[in-house]
C-alpha cells in the first residue's frame, strides 16, 4: 500500500528516559493526520525523528517513501514543514520569503514568479506583497508560512500548532487552506491544542506518555470513550494514570 | 530598601552568572589571556638586528662573541669602530638598532677576577621592539657565557643596559593597567547591558517592574554581583602579569582594589544607561562596545600615547573615564604612589562615578515606556 | 466605589497603530473576568496599563480604586501580574524562582504557602528542577505561584493558557475557581473561546475594542440571525455548498459540523434548516442534519468580529 508516512515500533531514548516509546502508526496520501498530546507526551521527539532531524533509537519509518534513517535528504526535499514559532523571517518582505524558500528548494526564478503570483492572489495579499512580514496581522502571517511550507509542492507538509492565538475566523480560513492542500493530494500532518480543529482531520491519534493511546477517526474515538467530543477523549486519556492509558 | 529583597536579587544574578558555564568561564580566563596574548604580543619577533660594534682593544673573546652574533641570523653588523662617539650619531639617524660596547681588555678580564664588561645600547624609540633587540642581545651573550663556564672556566660577564630616547619603558609592565581598565570595562558595561536587557527579552522585567521594587534596587542588585565579578578578574590580571612577565607592584594593593571598584561603578553605569537606551541584547551588547570598549581602549593612552594624538583628538580623551584609571593603576603599580599624587584622577573618577549613576537611575524608567 | 477594575474611555497607540480604542468596562471585586480575542486584540496592552507599565494616551483607568498613572506604587506591591509567556527565570529552580520573586514582594515563600499551596504542591516534587526543564503546563503553574505568592488583591493573568495542552488548560480553569472561592478578583486573557465559559462576564475584545461584555452564557442570546448545525460526510464539499445557498450570511467549520448563518433575521429557523437540507440534498450530499442551535462564544465572536473592520496591522 501507498503510505505518506509508516512508522514500525519507533523509539526514542533520552538516556533512560524514553520520549517516544514503540509508537506504530500509517498516515495515507492525501489525508489530514492530527497528532495530539499533551505537552511533554513526545510529540516534538517524534515529528524531529520523521522530519530527519533526530535519529530513532529503534524502529523504522518511512516519510513519503524514504527512510528516515538513511534518505533524510529525500525526505527534506519532499516535506513541508512550518510551525507556530518559526516559520517566515519577519524582516524579510512577503515576496522575499517567498523567493527564498522557493531558492532554498530548487525552483528556478521563473518557478518561484508563477508560483508567488498564484499565492499572493490566492491569499488575497497581491496589494502586501512588499510588505515586511513582520507588518502582517498573526493569521496572515500563519496562512503565508502555510503556503510557503507548501511552495516546493511538498508531498506532506507537518504543521507543528499552527493556529496558536490566531482569531477564530482566520483559524477556520488556516483549515479550509488544509482541505484544499489535502484534496490536491497533499498529506497533512498536524499537532494543535484546539480540540475542535481535531474533529477537522481524518483521523487522530493521542500520545500518552510516550505511547499512541488512541488512533482512529474522531467519530471512532468518541464512540470508543463514549465521548461528546474529542476534547473529552482527550481529557480522559491525558489524565488517566500512568501505565493505565495504553 | 528591603534587604531581604536586595538579598535575593543579588543572588539571583550570581545564580545567573555561576550557571552560564560558557559564559563564566570567558570572563575568568580573559583577564588571563589577554594578559599572556597583549605580553607576548609585544615582544614581536625581530630580524636584522643592525648591530654597531665598539671594540677598543680587539681580542679573541671580542671576535668570538661577535661572530656568535652574527652567526644568530638575526643581527647583521653595521659597523666596528675603537671609538664609542660613532654611536650616537648612529642612532640619531636611525642607522643601528643595539651598540655593544666591549670594555678594553676584554679576553683578559675573562680570564681574571674583575668581571669582563659590555655595554648594551639599545634603540628604545619603540619600546616594544627595543625590548625585544634587549632580550635577544642578552640571549647572544648569556649563551656564550654559559659555554665558557660549561668548560670549568669561571667567568663572568656583566652587561649594562642604556635604553636609548626611552629609557624606563618597559611595556609589558605599562600594558598591565591598560589591560585591567579593559577587562573591567567589558565585564562592567557589556555584562549589565546585557543581563538586564535579558530580563526585558524574556519578560520578567515586566514582573520586577510591577513588584514593589524601585529602579535603584534593581540597579543595585544587577550592579553588585559584577563589581564582585571585577574584583576576581583584577586580581587574576595582577597575578598573571605577576606570575608570567614579573611585572611589579610597587604601591598598596587595597589603594588599587578601591579604585577599581570606582572605575567599575563608572562602567557599570554606563552599561546600565546602553541597556535602557537599547530594547535587544544584541543592540545591547554592540552599544556597550562601541561606547565602552573602544575609546577606553584606543583614547585612553593604553595602546596610544596621548600626547601622540592630534591636539583636536586630546580633549576627547578627557571624558574617558580608563585615561584616569591608567594613569591611576601605573602610578600605584609602577611608581608605588598613593593618593598624595592621585588625588586629582582619584577625584575625576569619583565624579564620574556619581553623575553616570545619578543618569543610570534617571533613564531606568520604572514604566514600559 | 466597589469596584476591583475600571476603565474607562481608555485609548493607547503604538506609532500608527491603535492597540486599544475607546474601551470601557469594569470588573467587580471577587468576579473572575475573562478578555477573550485573538493575538493582537490589544489583551497585552490593555494589562500593561492596568499594571501601571503603560499610560494610556487618553481615558482612565484604576485598579482597587488607585489611579494607574498616580497611584503607580500603591498599586505595584498590591496586585498579583503574571506576563504572557511566563516571565521565569529558566536557569533557575523551581523553588528558586518561586522564593526569589517572593523576596522581591517582601515576604517568604512560608507566608504565601497556604494561599499557593494547591497548585505549587504539584511541583513541589520538581522543586530542584531548573524552569527551563519543566513542562509547559508545570511552567504555567509555578508563573501562578510566584504571581500569587505575596497574597495579591486582585490577579492580572495575560494568556495563562497559551501554549498548554487541553488538560493543563483544564487543570488551571480549576484552580483559579478556587482562587475565585476565596474571594480573589481575578481578570484573565485567553486567545481560547472555550475557556471563556469559566468566567463570570466575558469581554469580548478583537483590534483594540471591545465587541461585547456578557456573562458568557447569555453572549449568544444576542446573535440576531438562524444558526443552523449542519452535519454531513464531505465536510468541505458541504462547506462550500452551503455558501452557495442564496440567503447564506456565513459559513464556517465548527468542531465535526458546520455552523450556517442565514441572512434573513427574522425567517423561522426550523423552516431554514429544512430549505438547507433540501437543498444540499438536491446537490448530491447524502446523510445531511442539520438543525437550529443556540449560538455559542465563538459564533458570536465571528459575527461581532465580521461585522467590525478588520485590523491592518498587529499590534504590539
Amino acid at each position: 500500500m501507498n503510505f505518506a508516512i509508516d512508522a514500525r515500533d519507533l523509539t526514542r531514548r533520552f538516556g533512560s528516559f524514553i520520549a517516544v516509546d514503540s509508537i506504530t502508526f500509517d498516515v495515507g496520501a492525501g489525508e489530514v493526520f492530527g497528532f495530539l498530546g499533551a505537552n511533554g507526551a513526545g510529540k516534538t521527539t517524534a515529528i524531529k525523528m520523521l522530519v530527519g532531524l533526530l535519529a530513532p533509537s529503534e524502529g523504522v519509518a518511512h516519510v513519503a517513501g524514504f527512510d528516515i534513517r538513511t534518505q533524510r535528504d529525500q525526505i527534506r526535499r519532499n516535506i513541508g514543514y512550518m510551525s507556530q514559532r518559526f516559520s517566515l523571517y519577519a524582516d524579510l518582505t512577503v515576496r522575499e520569503n517567498i523567493r527564498l524558500y522557493g531558492g532554498i528548494y530548487g525552483l528556478t526564478p521563473a518557478q518561484i514568479a508563477e508560483r508567488a503570483a498564484t499565492m499572493l492572489d490566492t491569499l488575497g495579499l497581491s496589494a502586501n506583497a512588499d510588505d515586511l512580514v513582520a507588518r502582517l496581522p498573526l493569521g496572515w502571517k500563519q496562512k503565508l508560512a502555510f503556503s510557503v511550507a507548501l511552495v516546493h509542492q511538498p508531498k506532506i507538509v507537518f504543521l507543528d500548532e499552527p493556529t496558536g492565538g490566531v482569531d477564530p475566523i482566520t483559524r477556520r480560513q488556516f483549515w479550509e487552506l488544509i482541505y484544499a492542500a489535502a484534496s490536491r493530494g497533499t498529506t497533512v500532518f498536524v499537532t494543535t491544542h484546539y480540540m475542535d480543529e481535531a474533529e477537522y482531520c481524518d483521523r487522530i491519534s493521542i500520545m500518552v506518555d510516550g505511547r499512541i493511546a488512541a488512533l482512529g477517526t474522531p467519530t471512532e474515538l468518541k464512540e470508543k470513550y463514549g465521548a461528546d467530543s474529542v476534547d473529552d477523549v482527550f481529557v480522559r486519556l491525558a489524565r488517566a494514570p500512568k501505565g493505565e492509558a495504553a | 530598601m528591603n534587604l531581604n529583597a536586595l538579598r535575593a536579587f543579588v543572588v539571583k544574578e550570581f545564580h545567573h552568572i555561576l550557571r552560564d558555564r560558557q559564559t563564566l568561564t570567558i570572563l575568568l580566563m580573559m583577564p588571563l589571556v589577554q594578559v599572556i596574548l597583549f605580553g607576548y604580543a609585544l615582544r614581536s619577533d625581530v630580524r636584522d638586528i643592525r648591530l654597531a660594534v665598539i671594540d677598543p682593544t680587539p681580542d679573541n673573546a671580542t671576535i668570538e662573541l661577535q661572530s656568535r652574533f652574527l652567526s644568530t641570523n638575526r643581527f647583521r653588523l653595521e659597523t666596528i669602530s675603537k671609538t664609542p662617539d660613532v654611536i650616537e650619531p648612529l642612532f640619531r639617524r636611525g642607522r643601528a638598532d643595539v651598540a655593544l660596547v666591549f670594555d678594553p681588555g676584554f679576553a683578559s678580564h675573562l680570564r681574571g677576577v674583575d668581571p669582563a664588561r659590555i655595554l648594551i645600547a639599545v634603540d628604545a624609540s619603540d619600546p616594544n621592539t627595543g625590548t625585544t633587540y634587549l632580550n635577544y642581545t642578552r640571549a647572544v651573550i648569556a649563551r656564550y657565557q654559559a659555554e665558557l663556564n660549561a668548560q670549568n672556566r669561571q667567568v663572568q660577564i656583566v652587561t649594562e643596559t642604556r635604553m636609548r630616547f626611552n629609557p624606563t619603558l618597559e611595556s609589558v609592565n605599562l600594558f598591565v593597567p591598560g589591560l585591567i581598565a579593559l577587562v573591567l570595562v567589558l565585564v562592567s558595561a557589556l555584562m549589565t547591558a546585557i543581563s538586564l536587557s535579558r530580563e526585558k527579552e524574556r519578560g520578567t522585567m515586566e514582573v520586577l517592574l510591577v513588584s514593589p521594587l524601585r529602579p535603584q534596587h534593581i540597579i543595585v542588585g544587577k550592579v553588585i554581583p559584577y563589581l564582585g565579578l571585577g574584583f576576581a578578574n583584577v586580581l587574576t590580571a595582577l597575578l598573571a602579569a605577576w606570575v608570567v612577565f614579573h611585572v611589579p607592584f610597587r604601591g598598596s594593593v587595597v589603594l588599587l582594589l578601591v579604585e577599581s571598584v570606582i572605575y567599575t561603578i563608572v562602567s557599570l553605569a554606563l552599561g546600565v544607561l546602553v541597556a535602557a537606551r537599547t530594547s535587544s541584547q544584541r543592540a545591547a551588547m554592540l552599544t556597550a562596545m562601541l561606547a565602552t570598549m573602544l575609546p577606553n581602549a584606543l583614547l585612553s593612552g593604553m595602546i596610544f600615547p596621548i600626547a601622540s594624538m592630534p591636539a583636536w583628538l586630546r580633549p576627547v580623551t578627557y571624558i574617558v573615564p580608563a585615561r584616569w584609571f591608567i594613569v591611576i593603576a601605573r602610578g600605584i603599580m609602577l611608581k608605588g604612589v598613593g593618593l598624595t599624587i592621585l588625588w586629582r584622577e582619584t577625584l575625576i573618577l569619583s565624579v564620574m562615578a556619581m553623575l553616570l549613576l545619578a543618569a543610570a537611575m534617571r533613564s531606568f524608567k520604572p514604566r514600559l515606556e | 466605589m466597589s469596584n476591583a477594575v475600571d476603565v474607562r474611555s481608555l485609548s493607547k497607540s503604538f506609532g500608527s497603530v491603535k492597540a486599544l480604542d475607546d474601551i470601557s468596562f469594569d470588573v467587580a471585586e471577587g468576579e473572575l473576568f475573562g478578555l477573550v480575542g485573538p493575538d493582537g486584540a490589544g489583551k497585552t496592552t490593555l494589562f500593561r496599563i492596568l499594571t501601571t507599565l503603560l499610560i494610556p494616551d487618553t481615558g482612565s483607568a484604576s485598579v482597587l480604586g488607585l489611579d494607574v498613572v498616580k497611584d503607580l506604587w500603591a498599586i505595584r506591591s498590591r496586585v498579583g501580574y503574571m506576563p504572557g509567556g511566563f516571565a521565569l527565570y529558566p536557569d533557575l529552580s523551581v523553588a528558586e524562582n518561586l522564593e526569589f520573586f517572593a523576596a522581591v514582594f517582601g515576604t517568604t515563600v512560608e507566608k504565601g504557602y497556604e494561599l499557593i499551596a494547591p497548585i505549587y504542591k504539584q511541583i513541589e516534587p520538581f522543586r530542584d528542577r531548573r524552569a527551563d526543564a519543566l513542562s509547559g503546563g508545570m511552567k504555567q503553574k509555578l508563573a501562578l505561584s510566584c504571581a500569587l505568592v505575596h497574597r495579591p488583591d486582585i490577579l492580572l493573568l495575560d494568556e495563562p493558557t497559551t501554549g498548554v495542552d487541553a488538560v493543563s488548560r483544564r487543570e488551571f480553569w480549576d484552580q483559579l475557581g478556587i482562587l475565585k472561592a476565596s474571594g480573589l478578583t481575578i481578570v484573565v486573557s485567553t486567545p481560547y473561546m472555550d475557556e471563556a465559559l469559566r468566567c463570570d462576564r466575558v469581554a469580548l475584545i478583537h483590534g483594540g475594542k471591545i465587541l461585547e461584555i456578557d456573562p458568557p452564557r447569555s453572549i449568544g442570546t444576542r446573535y440576531g440571525l438562524p444558526l443552523i448545525a449542519v452535519r454531513g460526510g464531505d465536510r468541505f464539499g458541504l462547506l462550500h455548498t452551503l455558501r452557495e445557498f442564496p440567503h447564506a450570511h456565513a459559513v464556517y467549520l465548527f468542531g465535526d459540523e458546520l455552523h450556517y448563518t442565514d441572512k434573513r433575521a427574522d425567517a423561522l429557523p426550523e423552516a431554514v434548516a429544512r430549505e438547507l437540507g433540501e437543498y444540499v440534498a438536491a446537490r448530491g450530499h447524502k446523510d445531511v442534519e442539520a438543525h437550529p442551535i443556540v449560538a455559542g462564544i465563538e459564533d458570536s465572536f465571528m459575527e461581532l468580529m465580521g461585522s467590525a473592520p478588520a485590523p491592518t496591522a498587529t499590534a504590539a
